[in-house]
């Protein structure tokens, strides 16, 4: 380098050359950086929801049909959600634990609008499966709520993690109560 | 038993991959210190282009099939869905639609520059064979691509496309058969298009790495078509050529982004954005523009298998080009003939373009006819026959001679100063 | 080498040159469009969304008994100016298909804002039936689908009129001027104050095809504002990298030249 210089003139005016060029060559590789970063972005925002997935129908489920102590699952956002219609002991069984004992600590009426629907995902937090409960003559797991079978976690009345290696409770969606007798979830 | 390779590398993690699997020597031997003509021009940087040119595409193309449905009932809507719904899909279908034509338009000036400067005469035959290969690929990628949208013009291009075969005489109608899938353009050939269109890319990346395996054995022509003579004449591959592909590859990107961002539909077709109807053929179906020269020839001749042969003929007669020109002179700038044939050659491929785009009637089918008749003229008599008769300029000493002229005797350290910098 | 710039230049004017010849084919022997100034011209013109409402009040007025848009949803309202709740009540006044209910039978709802537009008919042979044998094609995408776009589409609206002497018309057609062949089975349907638009625009047939014209290229060229934007940055950003690249270039080659 510095012989390159040399034969080009004298010192100080190749010195001055040399940092213009550096100067120049990392301004010009900070631009490329920055280009290359921003190139990037659309190819791994086109993978997150698309706008027709985030305006998703919101479901309505009709209430009137479900009897005290029975449930339905309803499909919404791809996954399902349960609907149970619960019985006054299971809501006594669901306030009456101290929240102390809980793993995630929810009261049951944060968790419900009215006291008798409640309406979870029925995903389970541990990996993903769908709890076993819905059918009457399903293992409902040793809080009577819901049991996963594939990992063994149980969930209460109130749809709360009570043993297994779940770490939280199943999940509540938004919805409303349209009418007395009809939510929309979403 | 092979022992572990020697490195030169300072820093010890690039040094013990470097000893083991010697990536770094490589890099460093084949895009660092590679000796490169010291002359090239401008023209000399398409290669790299297309290099990152069908990086883009497969880039685009994968994402792009993440939200595709290849199903005739799904297909269009789906493509519509990506220009809308999908974050930045429409900026990934234009680039990649686009990307085809700037595919194209950089691969042609190379083909080009191979032909005006003789890339193709020995000892590059096999380098400019597999260049062929790769422009034969192109097509066929670039051709199942357009079918994939399911507009108009896919379906109908996929159909007049594929029925080409059908003029082969006895197995032709089976051959057809068999690449539909069917009795007709539908589903299955819609499917296994779109299997073929994304695999066929990786194999072009395959036979692009042959190109460039082919093309570091060989080393580079350049503008005046003699050999380097020595260390004078060659420059380092980095930075000089880095840095100089860098620059055209920032004017590619400006073009490619006027396309993209202010004209997306304007080397397309709007009949594409109608979707496909197999009861109505549109008024006047053409390909893409790429496709014109060829489709040109094939409707200059009046009999089917005639114009499918001559049209296939038209990129085959590539392959046998380093035989057909017989002058050992690589450069049209020392061959005061030639030049003037070829650049008609390069015009009336222009010609042929414009021809392919006009109703196959009239005037049209003359002018295609008298240009298939000189695209063909050219290669088979005029190449053979000038390298016999014409008189080339004379070819100067060395390719330092002519780029150091006007500053009188080179001097010494000015010469040596490139092996410095290696 | 000046020479050989000289040739290369010349091949891509003549590479140019074609190109540029390639709408005009596709016109065919149609009568020229004439061109209709709309604010989203130009590489830097936007839309106007007063417009595009008042368009979009067109469609639904009168396009939208025959023409479907199946490709918007009543979501796409909001991107021109409408408020949640101005969107929500304009689907709520279209019905549209839902179900299978628990009990497996289809039934009609108020639209949702994640509804796609009503289409008019079940289906094409249906949509046939009811249009003495013509399509009336989708619209979502017709301005990038019609040679001259939205200039064509305004052409073919305000085209309509009595056939010249010894024209041939056929059985329920209609003469146009701007339709290629001039015989249309779409009838003229703008009228003069057959739409009232809320905010005083008078309802003449221009204002009308004019503001239709301008919703059917947003319809069909939604990210087209979005990607304008983008692009003047993107070229700015590559035009000083360029400059950068370049004198980093000379740079590097000072010593070789």
């Amino acid at each position: 380098m510095a012989e390159a210089v040399v034969s080009h003139g004298t010192a100080p005016e190749g010195g001055a050359k040399e940092t213009r060029r550096d100067f120049l060559k990392l301004t010009a590789g900070a631009f490329a950086a920055v280009g290359v970063g921003a190139v990037v972005w659309p190819f791994i925002h086109s993978m997150n929801p698309a706008r027709d997935v985030l305006a998703l129908a919101s479901t309505e489920v009709d209430l009137s049909p479900i009897a005290t102590g029975q449930a339905v699952t309803v499909m919404w956002r791809g996954k399902p959600v349960f609907v149970r219609n619960r019985t006054p002991q299971e809501i006594e069984q669901a306030r009456a634990v101290p929240l102390g004992e809980l793993r995630d600590p929810q009261p049951d009426q944060a968790r419900v609008q009215r006291d008798n629907w409640l309406v979870v995902l029925g995903v389970c937090t541990h990996l993903g499966c769908v709890p076993l409960g819905q059918k009457p003559t399903d293992a409902r797991g040793e809080y009577g709520g819901w049991f996963c079978p594939c990992h063994g976690s149980h969930y209460d009345t109130s749809g709360r993690i009570r043993r297994g290696p779940a770490p939280l409770n199943l999940e509540v969606p938004t919805y409303t109560f349209t009418s007395d007798t009809q939510i929309r979830i979403g | 038993m092979a022992g572990l390779h020697q490195s030169d590398f300072k820093n010890p993690v690039v040094r013990w991959i470097d000893t083991r699997l010697p990536v770094f020597t490589l890099l460093q031997k084949e895009y660092g210190t590679f000796p490169t003509p010291r002359n090239f021009n401008y023209l000399w940087n398409f290669g790299a282009l297309a290099i990152v040119n069908l990086l883009i595409m497969i880039a685009t193309g994968v994402f792009l099939s993440m939200n595709y449905t290849a199903h005739t009932a799904y297909a269009f809507d789906s493509v519509e869905r990506i220009m809308r719904d999908v974050n930045y899909g429409w900026l990934l279908r234009y680039v990649h639609s686009n990307g085809a034509s700037m595919f194209f338009i950089v691969v042609y000036i190379h083909i080009w520059r191979g032909l005006w400067y003789g890339s193709y005469k020995a000892p590059r035959e096999i380098l400019w064979m597999l260049g062929v290969v790769i422009f034969l690929l192109m097509m066929a990628t670039a051709f199942m691509g357009y079918v994939l949208p399911w507009g108009q013009m896919s379906f109908w291009g996929a159909t007049v496309i594929t029925n080409l075969f059908s003029a082969f005489p006895l197995v032709g109608q089976h051959i057809v058969t068999w690449l539909w899938g069917g009795f007709s353009v539908d589903n299955p050939t819609l499917n296994r298009f779109f299997s073929l269109h994304y695999l066929l890319p990786f194999v072009i990346f395959g036979v692009v790495f042959l190109h460039i395996a082919a093309l570091h054995i060989t080393g580079s022509n350049n503008p005046l078509g003699i050999d380097p003579k020595g260390p004078q004449d060659t420059l380092p591959f980095h930075p000089y050529y880095t840095i100089k592909d860098s620059v055209g590859l920032i004017v590619y990107f400006i073009v490619f982004a006027v396309l993209v961002f202010f004209a997306p539909n304007y080397l397309g077709h709007p009949d594409n954005y109608i979707p496909a109807n197999p009861l109505q053929t549109p008024e006047h179906i053409v390909p893409e523009w790429y496709f014109l020269p060829f489709y040109a020839i094939l409707r200059a001749v009046p009999d089917k298998l005639g114009g499918v042969l001559l049209m296939f003929g038209s990129i085959a007669i590539l392959f046998i080009l380093p035989w057909l020109d017989t002058s050992g002179v690589r450069s049209m700038r020392f061959r005061p003939i030639a030049r003037w044939f070829l650049l008609l050659w390069g015009l009336n491929f222009l010609l042929l373009m414009w021809a392919g785009g006009k109703p196959a009637e009239g005037i049209y089918v003359t002018i295609a006819r008298l240009a298939t008749v000189y695209y063909f003229l050219y290669f088979l008599v005029i190449l053979p026959l000038l390298g016999r008769l014409e008189r080339p300029l004379k070819l100067p000493e060395s390719i330092a001679a002519p780029v150091l002229r006007g500053g009188g005797p080179v001097p010494a350290g000015a010469a040596a100063k490139p092996m410095e910098k290696a | 080498m000046l020479r050989f710039r000289n040739l290369l230049g010349a091949l891509v004017l003549g590479a140019g040159a074609l190109l540029s010849a390639a709408p005009a084919r596709a016109a065919g022997e149609a009568v020229a469009i004439p061109d209709t100034r709309f604010s989203f011209d130009g590489i830097f013109g936007t839309f106007d969304r007063a417009s595009l409402q008042r368009g979009f009040q067109v469609y639904k007025e009168v396009c939208s008994a025959c023409h479907s848009m199946h490709l918007l949803s009543y979501r796409n309202l909001l991107e021109i100016g409408f408020t949640g709740d101005q969107a929500r009540a304009l689907a709520a006044q279209f019905q549209v298909m839902d179900g299978p209910n628990d009990q497996g039978e289809m039934f009609e709802r108020p639209a949702r804002l994640s509804d796609r537009f009503r289409r008019p008919f079940p289906n094409d042979q249906a949509a046939r039936a009811a249009n003495n044998g013509a399509l009336p094609p989708d619209l979502s995408v017709i301005v990038k689908a019609r040679p001259g776009g939205a200039d064509y589409i305004h052409a073919l609206l305000t085209g309509y009129s009595d056939p010249p002497e010894g024209f041939q018309l056929g059985q329920g057609m209609n003469y146009n001027k701007y339709f290629p062949g001039h015989q249309i089975a779409m009838p003229n349907v703008l009228n003069p104050g057959q739409v009232q638009f809320a905010d005083g625009t008078e309802g003449s047939v221009e204002n009308m095809a004019h503001d239709v014209s301008s919703f059917l290229a947003w319809a069909a060229e939604p990210e087209l504002e979005q990607r304008r934007r983008m692009g003047v940055r993107i070229i700015l950003f590559l035009v000083v990298i360029g400059g950068l690249t370049y004198a980093v270039k000379r740079k590097v080659w000072a010593d070789v030249h």
